[in-house]
């Protein structure tokens, strides 16, 4: 077993509060998909939209997402799963990619 | 070369990918694997030179890998493994009990693993040219070196390349397996696009002096061979082995003596391979046979009809648009559009063929594409647009590396009104 972590983007800035309640049924639904498939979730997140960001470097804090770009972080879980292809076949039904947007699938160090 | 060496050769060159395949599955480590195979071979030039060549080469080879694998194993076992191993789920205790009765008899069947060894290879979570060395150097055998050569990078890179892919397949856990048969169509669409790559990469090689690699070009056609035996029923297969057939079956006539790049309409047709054609035109129609055939079997169809035509002129247009238009359905891109205008043209006359060519223009993913210069140039040259022509040919000059092509476009900007 190994852990992945599946991470949400979104359009900037990634609003939940857009989405339509068959929209959100739809993630909620989403964690039955996990177990079908042989993976187990180990923890999951949504975030506020990316105007809510703060970034920091070296030189100081400034608002906004770390990078700049069209589509941002909107949320993500760490699964369980045996091998990359459970975690992809898990990731390739997350709701996020009929939602206009898409998910990242990487494998956790350790 | 002496008979043994010959024999060495040979199973190299046809085994390797069946040889390391099995033995994979007992070192759980495609470098240990890649290793003791290497060893393998090598060793096959003392031992069969002192005991005669075995009757069964792979398997005599496979046993070798596999025992030197299994001491790797156990000598190294005290420390812990850089990396995690392969991810192979089922049985692999039994593999190692049961292999000890093979060197006996040498007659022995090696179970075939290639199938997972090429779905692993062609794993989308790796990069496609990582994908198509992957496949080169681990399913065919090619040295680094030379699969180098072939894709014109140091021989530095191509190691790293390699070396990246190999890591993300154990770090990321790629399974090492045949995909389930929901996957299957997906994966294997990949394996496919992968060989075809590795064709056309041999066929017209994208730059350089040489038209044919004809390395890579045997290659392809042996690995699509070795899958359509592995995966009998898979009428993708059979369209993708009837393409690269009935496309190589020009091989000889693609370029003239002097090197000049030859048109269809100027090539030879008695020297085109007729035995390689007549065997697409089998595959094709047995893969045409069942309906909605896919996007190779179609491509096949097209090239085949080409290929059947006793002259350019008595090419059956009509049929090779309308293929067009079945292989756009399956297939919608703006590449294939493209080509459709060239027969479109022998069917509705060049101005037709022109402004479909036009709405093409806007098309992002055939920006820099140089046939579509190329064509549109052809298809103004035959309007009497001379000008628009040469201007046409000098667009398409500046975006290919290819030898032969930029000598046929420079031939063409220097006297447009050649027929």
């Amino acid at each position: 077993m190994a852990q992945y972590a599946i991470l949400l983007y979104g359009k900037a800035p990634a609003d939940a509060s857009g989405l339509t309640p068959e929209e959100i049924e739809a993630h909620g639904r989403h964690g039955e998909d996990v177990e079908r498939l042989g993976g187990s979730f180990v923890s999951a997140f949504a975030l506020q939209p990316s105007t809510t960001a703060v970034s920091i470097r070296a030189d100081g804090v400034t608002d906004g997402p770390f990078i700049d770009a069209k589509e941002v972080v909107a949320g993500g879980y760490v699964i369980e799963a045996p091998d990359l292809d459970t975690a992809i076949a898990i990731a390739k039904l997350n709701p996020a990619i009929q939602q206009g947007g898409g998910v990242e699938v990487r494998p956790c160090l350790g | 070369m002496n008979a043994v060496e010959q024999a060495v050769a040979d199973a190299h060159r046809r085994e390797w990918g069946l040889v390391l395949a099995a033995t994979v599955r007992v070192a759980r480590d495609l470098d240990l694997a890649e290793e003791c195979v290497q060893e393998a071979y090598v060793a096959a030039l003392t031992a069969w030179e002192r005991d005669s060549i075995p009757r069964n080469p792979a398997a005599w080879l496979t046993t070798t890998a596999k025992r030197r694998a299994m001491d790797a194993i156990r000598r190294e076992q005290a420390f812990k493994s850089k990396l995690p191993l392969l991810i192979e789920p089922d049985e692999e205790v039994e593999e190692m009990e049961e292999m000890e009765p093979v060197l006996e008899d040498p007659e022995g069947v090696v179970p075939d693993e290639r199938l997972r060894l090429i779905f692993t290879c062609c794993h989308p979570a790796l990069a496609q040219e990582a994908q198509v060395a992957l496949t080169l150097r681990l399913v065919c055998g090619v040295s680094t070196a030379d699969i180098a050569k072939a894709f014109l990078v140091s021989e530095t890179t191509m190691a790293a390349r390699m070396t990246r892919a190999k890591k993300k397949i154990s770090t990321a856990r790629i399974p090492y397996r045949v995909p389930a048969a929901a996957e299957l169509p997906d994966r294997l669409r990949g394996v496919l696009g992968v060989i075809h790559l590795l064709f056309t990469t041999g066929h017209t090689a994208p730059s350089g002096a040489e038209l044919v690699r004809s390395e890579l070009v045997d290659r392809s056609l042996h690995l699509t061979r070795v899958l359509r035996d592995l995966m009998p029923d898979e009428r993708e297969v059979w369209g993708l082995l009837a393409l690269l057939l009935v496309t190589d079956a020009r091989r000889a006539t693609r370029s003239g003596a002097d090197g000049r790049l030859l048109r269809l309409e100027e090539q030879d047709r008695s020297q085109w391979d007729r035995d390689a054609i007549a065997e697409a035109h089998e595959l094709i129609v047995a893969g045409l046979r069942g309906g909605n055939p896919g996007r190779y079997v179609l491509q096949a169809a097209i090239a085949s009809l080409y290929a059947e035509a006793p002259s350019y002129h008595e090419t059956d247009w009509a049929q090779i648009v309308q293929l067009y238009d079945a292989l756009l359905r399956v297939w919608p891109s703006p590449v294939v559009a493209l080509n459709r205008t060239v027969p479109l043209a022998m069917v509705a006359g060049p101005e037709a063929a022109l402004s479909e060519l036009e709405l093409l223009e806007a098309e992002p993913q055939l920006a820099g594409y140089r046939y579509l210069p190329a064509v549109k140039a052809d298809l103004l040259r035959r309007l009497g647009r001379t000008e628009e022509a040469v201007e046409a040919y000098r667009e398409a000059l500046a975006l290919t590396d290819n030898e032969a092509e930029r000598e046929f476009l420079t031939g063409r900007i220097a006297d447009p009104g050649r027929p």
